[in-house]
């Protein structure tokens, strides 16, 4: 899928909504760390999806422009691998920096684990299985609506 | 026996029942009883797809997902397969079954999900994991992964099967397609010789779709003007067509070509080149002429440049990856007219893909002193005393060269005007059809040929004929995609059969996938 602004952001809402929740709620009761209840744990893990979200329409503004400079107005499957990088250690620092405070600190470790997870599992998704159930989806540039 | 005479129709003698009639010829629209009355025996069949290339397997492919059943389409063609016509010319342009072709690994005309890719479904068959490597890294650390021609076409067989393909192929050569009073479309065939009773049937339908592919080659204009002239069609040949006497000819003596054009097919023929050398030890002399010769990065401004270098302009596929569905797919879709044939021409220009294999055969041949660029034009090209082919080549610093060759190969793939195909030139005089900025079929964003509505029947069209719509990439792979797409939908719209959506997509994915019949 080569993605238009508007297709970016809702690839990337609708996949965490769906593939980044029910990966949250497979892998938050492995995640290393202190003994907390887990309804707790999960609250915390599911905020932190949504600050992916959130701050990932930024992103996305930025992706958009920088794809702006490619010729062929694509975005490589491997940027969509690799924009984990960026976009995981300014979450990392922002948690670390007590910047975004309804968030509970996590183990550097369970945040990582975490993160990664879902990004990966987001991204496969994105790069063949998303096209089965939706056959318009990569002629519209991403857009699900 | 009869005079000879005796055998001939005298000259005011009516057609015979079963043919076309003055008439109907004169008409712009028929009643059912003007073909009951020219005597040509009619089939109703709802909805018709013309040409039986791989523009109306994709069609009927979509549609047969969709739930039409094969009772209810046909389609009518001069080939037995869908993909005969495009295996005949990418054979002769240089890839066989085995070679790869130049389009993205999850386009994929048996399948209209893409998923599995081709890449995915290679890596499995073959057990090769650095096919994977080479998909998670291309364009950026790796040339583009592309699938072999016979992976193409062997799926394809399958998905012909499996979606009873021949049982819908009508065999025949369309004439013309008229507007019917009351509503829909008559498509006159011709059917083969002592197939059919009468010289032409007709079918009735609701709904047509053209897709008969290119209208022709064209040549370049000085070496058509040779071959016409000298009635050789040996040594100045046509990359698209066979001309494995060139190859043949410099396996037994050394020799010179001549190359014309810089896409596509000028680096496969030049491979060719490049690899019988090697291979036979030959001293093939190559000079390729670039009438545009790109020497580095070009376009106007930063956010349009193109990378480009020793005469070719670089571009992984036949048009920038985001006509199929990203930023360029959206902005064409708003555009009209004079705007979007200027678009057109920002992103047009004859390309090929940078592949890494290509350029050290390249360098190794300026190097080696045997592959020449240059830039110019071809004034003519004459016949050399000794029976060889001068080309009067001027570059734009004024220079004039007279290379002499052995051969001469036409690798510009320039096209006909869609004129010179009788269903097209039909279309636009007496149906209502009109061309769109840059020449060709002007379709609707649903790729309904516009202006040729009747009644509650649409005429559609996809690939080569509608370049120029609101749609660029339409003679690709996933551009006939797109278009069979939202043709099915559009018909959708109009009830002739259900709206897919996701949960009916995925289970016809696991029908794909287990290659259960439809």
């Amino acid at each position: 899928m080569v993605p238009t602004l508007s297709g970016r952001i809702q690839t990337r809402l609708f996949l965490l909504a769906t593939v980044g929740v029910i990966v949250t709620l497979l892998i938050v009761p492995l995640l290393p760390g202190p003994a907390r209840p887990l309804g707790g744990r999960y609250v915390n893990a599911l905020l932190i999806l949504l600050a992916v979200a959130v701050l990932g329409v930024v992103w996305e503004l930025i992706y958009h422009f920088l794809m702006q400079f490619r010729w062929e107005k694509d975005w490589p499957t491997l940027f969509g691998l690799l924009t984990l990088v960026p976009e995981g250690l300014l979450l990392y620092f922002l948690l670390r920096s007590g910047a975004v405070d309804f968030i509970d600190p996590v183990p550097s470790a369970a945040f990582w684990m975490h993160f990664t997870v879902v990004w990966i599992c987001v991204w496969l998704v994105a790069n063949g299985p998303m096209r089965v159930p939706f056959i318009r989806w990569r002629f519209r540039g991403g857009r699900v609506l | 026996m009869y005079p000879r005479e005796a055998q001939l129709a005298p000259p005011n003698t009516p057609a015979p029942a079963g043919d076309l009639t003055p008439e109907l010829l004169g008409a712009a629209e028929w009643s059912d009883q003007m073909v009951a009355a020219a005597g040509i025996p009619m089939y109703d069949i709802p909805f018709l797809t013309v040409g039986g290339g791989m523009g109306s397997f994709v069609t009927l492919d979509y549609l047969r997902i969709y739930g039409v059943p094969t009772s209810q389409m046909k389609v009518v063609s001069n080939i037995d397969t869908p993909w005969q016509t495009y295996e005949f010319l990418t054979r002769c342009s240089q890839i066989p079954r085995s070679e790869r072709i130049r389009s993205d690994s999850a386009s994929r005309p048996d399948n209209i999900w893409g998923f599995p890719s081709y890449g995915l479904q290679e890596t499995w068959k073959d057990k090769t994991p650095a096919y994977l490597w080479q998909l998670l890294t291309e364009p950026l650390l790796n040339d583009y992964w592309t699938p072999r021609a016979g992976t193409v076409f062997e799926s394809l067989e399958r998905e012909a099967k499996r979606i009873g393909y021949w049982d819908m192929l009508v065999k025949g050569q369309v004439r013309m397609v008229r507007r019917r009073v009351g509503g829909g479309y008559f498509t006159v065939v011709t059917p083969p010789e002592g197939a059919a009773p009468t010289k032409r049937i007709i079918f009735r339908s609701r709904f047509v779709h053209l897709a008969v592919g290119y209208p022709g080659l064209k040549f370049l204009p000085d070496l058509q003007e040779f071959r016409t002239k000298h009635n050789d069609y040996q040594h100045v040949v046509n990359a698209y067509e066979p001309h494995e006497q060139v190859y043949e000819f410099l396996k037994t003596r050394p020799g010179t070509v001549v190359i014309r054009g810089g896409g596509i097919v000028a680096s496969r023929v030049l491979q060719r080149l490049f690899d019988d050398r090697k291979k036979y030890g030959l001293q093939t002399q190559i000079v390729h002429i670039f009438r545009t010769f790109v020497s580095g990065s070009h376009g106007p401004h930063i956010w349009a440049r193109r990378k480009g270098g020793d005469g070719w302009a670089y571009q992984g596929f036949n048009y920038p990856k985001s006509v199929w569905g990203g930023q360029l797919k959206a902005q064409m879709r708003k555009l009209e007219g004079a705007e979007r044939a200027a678009k057109y021409k920002e992103m047009g220009g004859t390309n090929t893909p940078y592949r890494r294999h290509w350029q050290e055969q390249m360098r190794a041949g300026r190097s080696g002193g045997y592959y020449h660029p240059v830039q110019g034009t071809v004034d003519r090209v004459e016949r050399s005393k000794d029976g060889r082919l001068v080309s009067y080549v001027r570059s734009g610093d004024g220079i004039v060269r007279e290379p002499v060759s052995d051969y001469i190969i036409d690798c510009t793939g320039l096209e006909a005007d869609i004129s010179e195909h009788r269903i097209f030139a039909d279309l636009l005089q007496n149906s209502g059809a009109h061309r769109n900025p840059v020449g060709r079929l002007e379709v609707e964003r649903h790729f309904e040929v516009k202006g040729t509505a009747s009644g509650d029947g649409a005429l559609y069209a996809s690939g080569s004929a509608t370049l120029g719509g609101y749609f660029p990439g339409v003679d690709t792979f996933l551009g006939l995609q797109v278009a069979a797409q939202e043709i099915a939908d559009d018909l959708a719209r109009r009830g002739f059969v259900r709206k897919m959506g996701p949960l009916r997509s995925t289970s016809q994915w696991f029908k794909w996938a287990f290659n259960t019949p439809l």
